[in-house]
């Protein structure tokens, strides 16, 4: 007789920091895509609790106002909740009618919560029925090079979304780290020594050190 | 289908980005020629395809006949 049947789904594994970002097919607002379309591009996926709802609204007119930001930056946006696709055509076409504002970004209808899944996006602490404020920056490659998680009461900064991302891509041009609250203008953080040597050799550099392990430079 | 109405006429991103494989054309060609966004222009071709309003000729995109049909019905 077995007295101890495990009978708790599996845990899917969730994404992770420099991993292949999940690969998805899905219904949108603006066709069937697939996470390979995005190849080349910078995409942010995030995901939003529910259509037609406050902060959500608030969070999508900020996302489409930094839009065109983003692209200039190489950036696509990609929205889901668990809603359908007629209920994102109504609540886009509403915010602009009732908020003037025109939201260009596909939204992935995801009804059967198979993307929000692959992302862990449902936090069922908070709700099982909503996904939570997920934010997944992929780069060109389709590596997942940061993920932002927010609760339901709180609505996103635009202005660290925009922020992350010159960070990310400041540090793949230059092969760089950025300190804590850098701006593109600030002075960036050379990568530490690994070796004896380098630290004597950096020191001679004339770098900004403040000791031979953290040094600043201009770009 | 997003590059096909239910009533057979084209969608705006499908005759827009038809139009731009009336000579063939690599995909960031297409994306500019139609002012689509690349990501979106993958979407529709595949579609397009399916549809045989359009071939692939390697990495280059060309509308076919009938697609050349479509655009000019």
């Amino acid at each position: 007789m077995m007295c101890c049947e495990n009978t708790t789904a599996p845990t899917p594994a969730l994404p992770r920091l420099g991993s292949p970002a999940p690969s998805f097919e899905a219904v949108t607002t603006l066709g069937t895509l697939r996470l390979e379309d995005f190849k080349g591009s910078w995409l942010i996926l995030f995901s939003h609790p529910a259509d037609f709802t406050p902060v959500c609204t608030t969070e999508f007119i900020a996302f489409a106002e930094i839009h065109e930001d983003l692209r200039q930056r190489n950036v696509e946006l990609l929205g889901l909740s668990i809603d359908s696709v007629y209920s994102h055509i109504a609540w886009v076409r509403n915010i602009e009618e009732k908020m003037g504002v025109k939201v260009n970004f596909p939204v992935i209808a995801d009804l059967n919560k198979e993307v929000a899944t692959a992302y862990g996006m449902v936090m069922p602490g908070e709700s099982k029925t909503e996904t939570s404020r997920c934010v997944f920056v992929i780069d060109p490659n389709g590596i997942i090079r940061a993920m932002v998680y927010y609760p339901l009461t709180t609505g996103r900064n635009m202005q660290e979304i925009i922020r992350l991302i010159d960070a990310l891509q400041t540090s793949d041009k230059h092969s760089v780290a950025t300190p804590a609250n850098w701006k593109p203008g600030d002075k960036i953080i050379v990568p530490p020594p690994n070796t004896q040597d380098m630290a004597e050799d950096r020191v001679k550099e004339g770098l900004e050190c403040n000791d031979w392990y953290f040094c600043r430079k201009e770009l | 289908m997003a590059c096909i109405n239910p009533d057979g006429t084209l969608t705006r991103p499908g005759r827009s980005i038809l139009e731009a494989m009336r000579q063939p054309a690599p995909l960031n060609q297409v994306s500019t020629g139609s002012g689509v966004p690349l990501y979106r222009v993958r979407s529709v071709i595949r579609e397009l395809l399916v549809a045989e309003l359009a071939y692939a000729d390697g990495e280059l995109y060309q509308v076919t006949e009938k697609g050349i049909e479509k655009l000019d019905s």
